[in-house]
């Protein structure tokens, strides 16, 4: 393997029971078989929107789940099988920041007790008050933020706490799940250049969860974007927005509206009609056939496969032979725009 | 005139015998038929000032001072009685959590055949043939069927249909949306806020959109008026505030959001510190611990809002290129 992070056939299915004796009536589909492979120092980002399973994807990866079915590779390491102890060293090279920092922090421990604990449990050897001083400057703290409690704190400085909690054990990959979804818009900005010098100084690699398009674009070098547990296309961030080629893409792009308004008045915007359909029962064929303006007879029954379009390109739609040649706006033109 | 015209507005916190001013003089008017925004972050008072339109507020919260005039009639001289009736019939609002403003033990017709029956003074049939058209217009199919569920057979995209349904239900004036798509998906959002402009349209009615999105606000409102720290700071038609912002806080905005038609590679350009805390005691313009252009005068003095503006130090050619 010469991916830092390879996922391969990757599905995560939970049992849902019902009644006395907790029979198994139906299954949520939440990742059905994602293959996905990162390089080491690069930031990659998972798109979608509620239930695409990029959560659960995340937290499969964290060991927090149990996959179902396929492999984790971590280094050439296959990390899927390992149990209890034997997962030590890997919960310490794998960190995680998760999305709201009111949350994620024990409310009865100082910032200082709660970095320290991290260190404390991995037994550092060295000097732990020196350390916890180390890791909230590199987060932008100042040392007397380690005797203040959560509700002490803004929310991006709370923030600060967890991606200093992150770095503690010095990860070389870190999850982040919609790590600045709950920020104010200046302290987002804030959070996301310090994401970025941390990734430049320790050469960390991300795997960034987030539904806001703009934030993942400017942070990650690729993405895959997800839809119903699958992959409907996976490039690099210039190519996924400059040449989307999934319908889905398509659409979530356009949904996104630009701080921009003479732009946006010469823009033609198309809405994506219908919801997503549950995870309990995923439509057969292409998950995304009920939604899709170019579905096509063959997408109600078979999955399309991901195919290569480019070097660093992939999308899984029976119908890209006929959008090749089609430019944007033909193919929003047949776009229902009813709403 | 105005539809609705809000002057020299001051809502106050009271609380262990403290007043904590959150809405400090704000005032402004809001034309028939226009989508006006109020945008800003956490504790800028958007949605405090809003509430105080609505008298809705809290009893710990109070109108101190001003005046809020919606139709040439002053609100805050209303009793409750009539605030009731203008409430829902002229005026209604949109909240943000769809999840939790539904009551969950009621169907969704009931609910929203109450908000029929009590302001159109319609028979139960008849009020049932309007929520069943209500349902149509906001996009809901298969409206009939569909009456008799519950909250928690729907969607979070479709509760908020139903919300927009309910606050509909009057046809009123006045619409006020608080955050109407914050909890929805991209794509989800994109129909709602669609939804709502082709309502404002099709009826003429009047909306307040409050929001924290600039980019929203960018592709719906013509007008735009910026908070921070309970005030109005720049306002203004949003083509001119996007291009040419005045306030170094609506500039810091927009430098803060990555944007889909800008190269990924420049870094953001974040505003320092965090949103004003309205318990502390911030002499002078509010914003200036965070201003990189904060001059002795904006430490002292309050800058008064005149001509769509409150800043002592307004941005210009000259001093965009200075920094």
């Amino acid at each position: 393997m010469s991916a830092f992070l390879h996922i391969e056939d990757l599905s995560v299915h939970f049992p849902v029971r019902k009644g006395l004796l907790q029979r198994q009536v139906a299954e949520v589909r939440a990742v059905e078989q994602v293959t996905l492979s990162l390089n080491r120092g690069e930031a990659f980002g998972l798109v979608g929107e509620s239930g695409c399973g990029k959560t659960t994807l995340a937290r499969t990866v964290l060991k927090l789940v149990d996959p179902t079915s396929g492999t984790i590779w971590f280094d050439g390491q296959n990390v899927s099988a390992l149990k209890g102890t034997s997962l030590a060293p890997y919960r310490k090279k794998v960190a995680a920041i998760f999305q709201d920092p009111f949350s994620s922090l024990n409310p009865r421990m100082t910032s200082g007790q709660i970095l320290s604990e991290v260190l404390h449990v991995h037994r550092y050897e060295g000097n732990i008050m020196d350390r916890v001083t180390e890791l909230l400057s590199l987060c932008g703290l100042a040392p007397r933020f380690a005797d203040l409690y959560p509700h002490e704190m803004s929310g991006g400085q709370r923030q600060r706490v967890g991606i200093a909690r992150a770095l503690a054990l010095e990860p070389e990959l870190i999850v982040c799940d919609e790590a600045v979804s709950a920020l104010d818009v200046s302290i987002q900005a804030q959070i996301i250049n310090l994401l970025e010098e941390l990734r430049a100084k320790f050469g960390l690699t991300y795997l960034f969860i987030g539904h806001d398009l703009s934030v993942v674009r400017h942070l990650c070098d690729r993405l895959a974007v997800m839809y119903l547990g699958r992959i409907m296309e996976t490039g690099t961030s210039e190519e996924i927005f400059s040449n989307p080629r999934h319908p889905y893409t398509k659409a979530l792009i356009d949904a996104v509206p630009a701080p921009d308004p003479v732009g946006e008045d010469f823009k033609e915007h198309v809405s994506l009609a219908g919801e997503i359909p549950s995870p309990l029962d995923p439509p057969p064929g292409c998950v995304f056939h009920t939604r899709c303006p170019l579905a096509m007879e063959q997408c109600r029954s078979a999955v399309p496969p991901l195919e290569r379009l480019g070097c660093a390109h992939t999308a899984a739609c029976f119908a890209l032979k006929q959008t090749a040649n089609t430019t944007r706006t033909g193919a929003q033109s047949q776009t229902s725009t009813n709403i | 005139m105005p539809l609705l015209d809000v002057e020299n507005l001051t809502v106050s916190l009271f609380q262990d015998g403290t007043e904590t001013p959150l809405v400090r003089n704000i005032s402004y008017r809001a034309e028939p038929g226009e989508i006006l925004a109020l945008v800003g972050e956490s504790g800028s008072g958007k949605s405090v000032s809003s509430l105080a339109v609505m008298g809705l507020l809290a009893k710990s919260l109070r109108v101190t001072s001003g005046a809020i005039r919606f139709d040439g009639q002053d609100l805050l001289t209303l009793k409750d009685e009539e605030m009731r009736t203008l409430r829902g019939r002229d005026i209604s609002m949109v909240f943000q959590e769809p999840m939790t403003s539904l009551n969950p033990v009621r169907s969704i017709g009931s609910q929203i055949m109450e908000s029929i029956e009590e302001n159109l003074g319609l028979s139960r049939a008849q009020a049932r043939l309007r929520a069943i058209d209500l349902l149509k217009e906001v996009g809901v199919a298969d409206a009939e069927r569909r009456l008799k569920q519950y909250p928690h057979h729907f969607s979070g995209g479709m509760r908020q249909r139903v919300m927009i349904a309910i606050a509909l239900a009057a046809d009123p004036k006045l619409i006020i949306a608080d955050e109407p798509t914050t909890a929805l998906d991209v794509t989800i959002q994109a129909q709602i806020l669609d939804l709502m402009a082709r309502i404002c349209r099709d009826h003429g009615t009047t909306m307040i959109l409050i929001t924290h999105n600039l980019s929203i606000v960018a592709r719906y409102a013509r007008r735009v008026n910026v908070m921070y720290g309970g005030r109005i700071v720049e306002s203004g038609d949003a083509r001119t505030l996007y291009t040419t912002p005045r306030h170094p806080y609506t500039e810091g905005l927009l430098q803060s959001v990555p944007r889909l038609d800008q190269d990924r590679n420049v870094p953001l350009k974040p505003i320092q510190g965090s949103p004003a805390d309205p318990f502390a005691p911030i002499e002078g313009c509010r914003f200036h611990p965070r201003c990189p252009y904060a001059t002795d005068l904006c430490r002292s003095d309050v800058p008064e809002f005149g001509d769509g503006l409150a800043c002592h130090a307004p941005l210009s050619i000259e001093t965009r290129e200075a920094v």
